[in-house]
C-alpha cells in the first residue's frame, strides 16, 4: 500500500487514452514516407521517358513532309522525308486486329458470363483466357509463324502480323467485356425475359448497349496496346521503307519496325527517325485512349 | 397496367401459347395455371429457339476456340522444334552453345539462354516488387481519397507506354546515366561475382543491371493493379477494428491490409514474373550480345530467349535454323504458362477475393 502513498498523482483508473509511444510514431512515420516515396519513385521513369521522346522527336513531327511521305528514295544519312508509310501500316494492321479479335473476344465474354455459368468448359476457358493474357508477344508470334508460314507456306505479310496480334488482343477484351457485362444488373435480363424476348435478343438488344461504353472502352484500350507491339512485326513482316497498301503480300513498314530497323543507322536522320517514330507512336497510342475517355463519357448509361 | 382486362387475361386471345412452350389457356380471367402438357407439335426442347441456338453455338464455339487455341500453340510449336531437337549436335538442355548458321551442323543449348532469362527476370522482380507494394498501398490506404484515382491513372500510363520506347530510352539515356554508378560498383565491390566485371563494355550500358531497371519499370504498372485490387477488398470491419484498438496507420496496414492481401500481392508479382521472362523488344534492344558466356555478374551481356528469338526473326529462312528457335520459343513458353498456372492458382484458393 506504501506505492500507492508514494504517487498522489497516480490516477485512480488508468487513462482511457494513452500516448502513442516514440516508436510506433517513427514507424508508422517512415512506413508514410516509404509509401509516398514508392510512388514518387514510380513516376521518375514515366516523366523521364517522356520527356526524352518529346524533346528528342517533337522537332521531327512538326514537319509537314512527316505525316504525308515516306522514306522512299532516302539514303540512310539523308535527312527529311517521313513516316507516312509506318503510320499506315500501325494502323491497318491494328485495325485489321481488331475486327477479328472483337467479335471472337466479345463471344467468349458472353460465353463466359451468360452461358457458361461454372460448368467445366467456362472454367478452362477462364483459365486459357488467362494464359493467353501472359503469353509473350515472341511466342504468339512464333505461333503464327510456325502455322502461316512454315506449315501453309504462305509469306510473310501484314496479315500475318495481325494474326498475331489477334492472339494478344483476345484475352484483353474478353477480360474488360466479361467485367462490363457482369455488372449489367440482372433486372434487365429478367424484364425482358418476362416480356417473351429470346435470350439472344435479350443479350443483343438489351445486355449488349448497356455494357456498350465498358465494352468500347476496353476495345480502344486493347488497340492502343497492340499497336505498340514490336516482336510480331519483327517476326511476320518485312520492313519497307515505302508505302505498300497491300495487306496480303510483301513487306510493311509500321512505327515498331521503323525504329528497330533505324536504330542500325548511325547518322542523325537516323536518330530524328528514331525518336519521330517514337513520338508518332506515343501520341497514337495516347489519341486512342482519350477516345476510349470520350467514348465510354459519351455513351454511359444515362443515369437521371 | 391502364387496361384491366389486359391485366386480368393470361395471355391476348389470337396467343396460343404455344410457341412459348406453354398450352394455350383457357380464356378465363380467374383461371388457375393449368398443368402443362407436352405439346404435340413440339416434342424436342420446345423452347430453344434457333436463335438462341445459334448464338449459343456462337458463343460456346469461341469458348472453345481459346482452349483449342492454347493447346495449338503448344502443338505447333513442338511439331516444328522436334526435327530440329534431332539435328541438335550438342545437348540441348546443358549446352551453352548456340550456333544455327549452317543448318547441316546444328549446335543449340539453352543453358545461357535461360540463365540470362532469369537473372534479368529476378532481377527486375526484386526492384519491381517492393515499389509497387509501395504504390499499391499508396493508392489504396495512403493517397487523398479524391487524388486516389488520377495517382492510378498515372500509373497505367507506364503499361501504355510501348516497350520499344523503353527500350530505345534504356538504350540511349538510362544506359549512360548507370555507367557510373556501374563502374563504382564493379570497382569496389566486384570482389562479389554478382557484381564483377562482366563480358561487355560496361560504357555502352548493354548490360543485364541496365535491362533489369528497364523490365522492372515495365512490370510495375501489372504487379501494382492486381495488389491494388486486392487490398482494396479488404473488409472495412477489419480496418475499423484496428483503428478502434489504437492502431497507427502503418499498424493497420500491417495487421489487417498486408495479411489479408498477401496472397494476391504474391500471385500479382508471379504475374509480373511471368512478364519479364517474356519481355521481348526492350531487353533485345538493350542487351549487348556477348561472345564469351554468361559469368553470373550482373554487368554480363548476352541474350534472354525473346531477345535471342526477336534478333534471328529476320533471318528465318532454312526451317531447321528457324525449328531451333522455334524450340528456345517453346521452352519460353512452358515457362510462362508454369508461372501464369502458379500465379491464378494462388487466387484461385482465396475465394475472399472473388
Amino acid at each position: 500500500m506504501s506505492t500507492n502513498l508514494a504517487d498522489p498523482q497516480r490516477l485512480a483508473t488508468p487513462p482511457t487514452f494513452q500516448k502513442v509511444s516514440t516508436s510506433r510514431q517513427i514507424k508508422n512515420g517512415l512506413a508514410t514516407a516509404l509509401v509516398w516515396g514508392a510512388f514518387l519513385i514510380a513516376i521518375i521513369p514515366l516523366v523521364w521517358v517522356l520527356y526524352t521522346v518529346i524533346q528528342r522527336g517533337f522537332p521531327v513531327i512538326l514537319d509537314g513532309d512527316w505525316w504525308q511521305k515516306s522514306m522512299s528514295g532516302l539514303l540512310a544519312r539523308q535527312q527529311g522525308g517521313g513516316a507516312y508509310h509506318a503510320i499506315y501500316g500501325t494502323l491497318v494492321q491494328g485495325l485489321v486486329c481488331a475486327v477479328i479479335s472483337v467479335p471472337i473476344g466479345i463471344m467468349i465474354a458472353i460465353y463466359l458470363v451468360e452461358y457458361g455459368g461454372r460448368s467445366k468448359l467456362a472454367k478452362s476457358t477462364t483459365f486459357m483466357v488467362d494464359i493467353l493474357t501472359g503469353v509473350p508477344s515472341i511466342v504468339a508470334a512464333l505461333f503464327v509463324y510456325t502455322v502461316w508460314i512454315t506449315t501453309f507456306g504462305l509469306g510473310r505479310s501484314a496479315l500475318a502480323v495481325s494474326l498475331a496480334l489477334v492472339l494478344l488482343m483476345v484475352p484483353v477484351i474478353v477480360r474488360t467485356t466479361e467485367e462490363m457485362l457482369k455488372i449489367v444488373p440482372d433486372e434487365l435480363r429478367e424484364a425482358s425475359y418476362a416480356l417473351g424476348i429470346p435470350k439472344w435478343k435479350t443479350i443483343v438488344k438489351i445486355v449488349i448497349p448497356t455494357a456498350l461504353s465498358g465494352i468500347l472502352t476496353g476495345i480502344m484500350l486493347a488497340l492502343a496496346r497492340v499497336m505498340g507491339e514490336t516482336a510480331p512485326v519483327l517476326v511476320l513482316a518485312a520492313y519497307a521503307p515505302f508505302i505498300n497498301y497491300n495487306l496480303f503480300d510483301g513487306p510493311m513498314a509500321s512505327l515498331p519496325l521503323m525504329m528497330v530497323n533505324e536504330r542500325n543507322n548511325p547518322t542523325q536522320a537516323g536518330f530524328e527517325r528514331i525518336w519521330g517514330a517514337a513520338i508518332t507512336l506515343v501520341v497514337l497510342i495516347t489519341l486512342f485512349n482519350l477516345l476510349a475517355t470520350v467514348i465510354s463519357r459519351a455513351l454511359a448509361p444515362k443515369t437521371k | 397496367m391502364k387496361d384491366p382486362v389486359v391485366a386480368k387475361r393470361p395471355a391476348r386471345p389470337g396467343d396460343t401459347g404455344a410457341e412459348r412452350g406453354v398450352a394455350a389457356a383457357p380464356h378465363a380471367s380467374e383461371a388457375p395455371i393449368p398443368p402443362t402438357p407436352e405439346a404435340p407439335e413440339t416434342t424436342k426442347a420446345p423452347h430453344v429457339r434457333p436463335g438462341d441456338r445459334i448464338f449459343r453455338g456462337l458463343a460456346t464455339g469461341s469458348g472453345v476456340f481459346i482452349v483449342v487455341l492454347i493447346g495449338a500453340i503448344g502443338l505447333f510449336l513442338i511439331l516444328q522444334a522436334i526435327p530440329s531437337l534431332g539435328l541438335d549436335n550438342v545437348n540441348f538442355l546443358t549446352s551453352r552453345e548456340w550456333n544455327t548458321t549452317d543448318p547441316t551442323n546444328l549446335r543449340f543449348g539453352i543453358l545461357d539462354l535461360t540463365l540470362v532469362t532469369v537473372v534479368v527476370a529476378v532481377l527486375a522482380l526484386l526492384i519491381a516488387m517492393p515499389i509497387a507494394l509501395g504504390i499499391a498501398l499508396f493508392l489504396t490506404q495512403y493517397a487523398p481519397r479524391n487524388l486516389a484515382r488520377p495517382f492510378a491513372y498515372v500509373v497505367d500510363l507506364l503499361a501504355a507506354v510501348p516497350s520499344i520506347v523503353f527500350g530505345l530510352w534504356g538504350l540511349f539515356v538510362l544506359g549512360p546515366v548507370l555507367f557510373p554508378f556501374s563502374e563504382w560498383l564493379i570497382e569496389n565491390l566486384g570482389w562479389i561475382p554478382l557484381l564483377a566485371k562482366g563480358n561487355v563494355n560496361v560504357q555502352l550500358g548493354g548490360t543485364i543491371f541496365t535491362a533489369g531497371i528497364v523490365v522492372a519499370v515495365m512490370i510495375l504498372p501489372i504487379i501494382t493493379a492486381v495488389s491494388r485490387e486486392v487490398f482494396e477488398r479488404t473488409p472495412t470491419m477489419h480496418i475499423e477494428g484496428a483503428i478502434a484498438l489504437g492502431a497507427t496507420k502503418w499498424e493497420v496496414v500491417r495487421t489487417t491490409v498486408l495479411p489479408f492481401g498477401k496472397a494476391g500481392y504474391v500471385s500479382a508479382s508471379m504475374l509480373g514474373l511471368g512478364r519479364a521472362l517474356g519481355e521481348t523488344i526492350a531487353v533485345a534492344i538493350i542487351l549487348s550480345t556477348a561472345t564469351s558466356s554468361f559469368g553470373w555478374s550482373l554487368f554480363d551481356g548476352g541474350s534472354t530467349f525473346a531477345s535471342k528469338i526477336a534478333l534471328a526473326a529476320p533471318e528465318f529462312n532454312d526451317a531447321r535454323s528457324a525449328g531451333a528457335y522455334i524450340a528456345a520459343g517453346l521452352v519460353l513458353f512452358v515457362l510462362t504458362f508454369v508461372v501464369n498456372a502458379i500465379a491464378r492458382s494462388i487466387v484461385a484458393g482465396h475465394k475472399e477475393y472473388e
